[in-house]
């Protein structure tokens, strides 16, 4: 096991990612923060504070998205779903999905099916912490990239007790 | 998490477990039903056959809507319009259907255990929508899952179920459920129509009068009374019944608090309940009706995965 971001470095990355989402959003009326079950949540939990803290005078607007009934590996393994929140209307707005790692795409290009089945979003942008960039099998890259890391296929990168770390196979 | 079980014969083989992962994926599909696009695509890839040997609305556009729902593929049969009417056996006709590659069969038979007897004989995924006088488990589900969801548990609450627990797949897929579950059960009806052994065999309060009853519950399930499964006369008229065990607004005003009324359809208006209640705050049998598409799709997810 090798740690990618240690706990401070996290802090940091998820910081400079609610600035670049912030300078990019000034007006946060226009735009919505969706993260993704589960650990595009625990990340966008972080950054939705922290671009709170930064823009005092709008509420954020946040959701949380599951992708268990949309998978296309369904039939190998029946998985529970995650609760779903998505409080909000998103038509019109533009939607920023937030995710931990951006691995194969899959998850991302399932996260879009669901988004349009709640509306018809002005634009799509994705936010991720940790971008296993040479791995992708869906043409779909990240707008706002906390890392990128050299990866092997059979690697797993995770999220764990505030680290994010390598797990090698 | 996975069923402990392939086929949804009955309730009586349900874990514990299963029930409550079946309610909490009920309360996800809930969601997906109240979003603009009621749709997901988990079952693109499967194909369900509706197989109603016996006459139902509610249940079968229920489990129709459910699969459309999850983007099943379905066929509907129904006996009457089938070659079970040219004298077909119920193996034959389903090997038959089988053979066009079908995955699950969602069954209601007026014989008890048919799908229990399909399920020894075929390869896919049996869903009993009502057998005989034996279970109907996902009206069991869903009227747990609306108890839940209007009081916040199951666990300790009191249930009556009222009327005719004798023919009522309803009322036995309900004690099982609810028993499991860590609720309090208590039938009330005429003694004719309450069977002897139901207090000892399935643990439940037998208790014959009406007022006391609702006073003791939280929650009143009312069951139709079947005239069609009753070959003997059981009570005197229908009008005696309403009298001593129909449901009426003073009935409930006299109480000392506001029990949820519940009732699984069809309603015999003005037998088992009056309109005036029927339609009252009091009641969800129409949340009962909404609630069951989301407790069928949960059903049918989480039995699509095993092919084996």
């Amino acid at each position: 096991m090798k740690t990618i971001l240690t706990e401070p470095q996290l802090f940091e990355s998820t910081h400079s990612l609610a600035k670049k989402l912030s300078d990019a959003h000034p007006d946060l009326n226009d735009v919505v923060f969706v993260g993704i079950q589960q650990g595009g949540v625990v990340v966008g939990n972080d950054i939705v504070l922290a671009i709170q803290q930064i823009n005092r005078a709008q509420k954020v607007q946040y959701g949380q998205l599951d992708i268990t009934f949309y998978r296309d590996d369904i039939r190998k393994e029946i998985l529970t779903p995650d609760t779903m929140n998505i409080p909000f209307a998103i038509e019109n707005k533009t939607v920023v999905l937030i995710d931990d790692v951006l691995f194969t795409g899959r998850t991302i290009k399932a996260a879009l099916d669901v988004l349009l089945d709640y509306g018809r979003p002005a634009k799509v942008e994705l936010c991720v912490l940790v971008d296993r960039k040479e791995h992708r099998q869906f043409p779909i890259q990240a707008d706002y990239v906390g890392v990128t890391v050299e990866t092997k296929k059979d690697d797993k990168v995770k999220l764990i007790n505030k680290e994010v770390v390598l797990i090698a196979r | 998490m996975q069923l402990s079980t392939r086929h949804l014969l009955g309730i009586k083989n349900l874990t514990k477990e299963d029930i409550s992962l079946i309610l909490s994926t009920a309360e996800q599909f809930k969601e997906v039903l109240q979003r603009p696009v009621k749709k997901v695509p988990s079952l693109r890839d499967v194909t369900i056959v509706n197989l109603f040997y016996e006459n139902s609305t509610r249940t079968r556009f229920s489990f129709e809507l459910a699969e459309k729902r999850l983007s099943a593929d379905t066929i509907n049969f129904a006996a009457s319009s089938s070659s079970a009417s040219k004298g077909e056996t119920l193996l034959d006709t389903v090997n038959n259907i089988l053979s066009m590659k079908v995955d699950m069969v969602v069954m209601r038979h007026s014989a008890s255990g048919a799908p229990h007897f399909l399920a020894q004989h075929i390869p896919a995924a049996i869903i009993n929508a009502g057998d005989g006088i034996n279970e109907h488990p996902t009206q069991g589900l869903l009227d747990a899952f609306s108890i839940k969801e209007k009081t916040g548990t199951l666990e300790g609450r009191k249930v009556a179920i009222i009327g005719d627990i004798m023919h009522s797949r309803v009322a036995q897929s309900n004690i099982y459920l609810l028993k499991k579950m860590g609720a309090e059960v208590t039938v009330c009806g005429p003694p004719t129509l309450i069977p002897k052994y139901i207090s000892g065999a399935l643990g439940v309060n037998v208790n014959y009068n009406l007022k006391e009853t609702l006073e003791w519950c939280d929650v009143a399930n009312v069951l139709r009374i079947q005239l069609e499964r009753q070959n003997q006369v059981l009570f005197s008229s229908l009008r005696e019944y309403s009298l001593a065990y129909g449901i009426n607004r003073n009935l409930l005003d006299s109480l000392h608090k506001e029990i949820v009324i519940m009732h699984p359809g069809p309603i015999n208006r003005g037998v088992e309940i009056d309109s005036d209640v029927a339609d009252s705050k009091q009641s969800i049998i129409l949340q009962q009706v909404e609630n069951g598409v989301a407790v069928r799709m949960a059903v049918l997810y989480l039995l699509s995965g095993r092919k084996d």
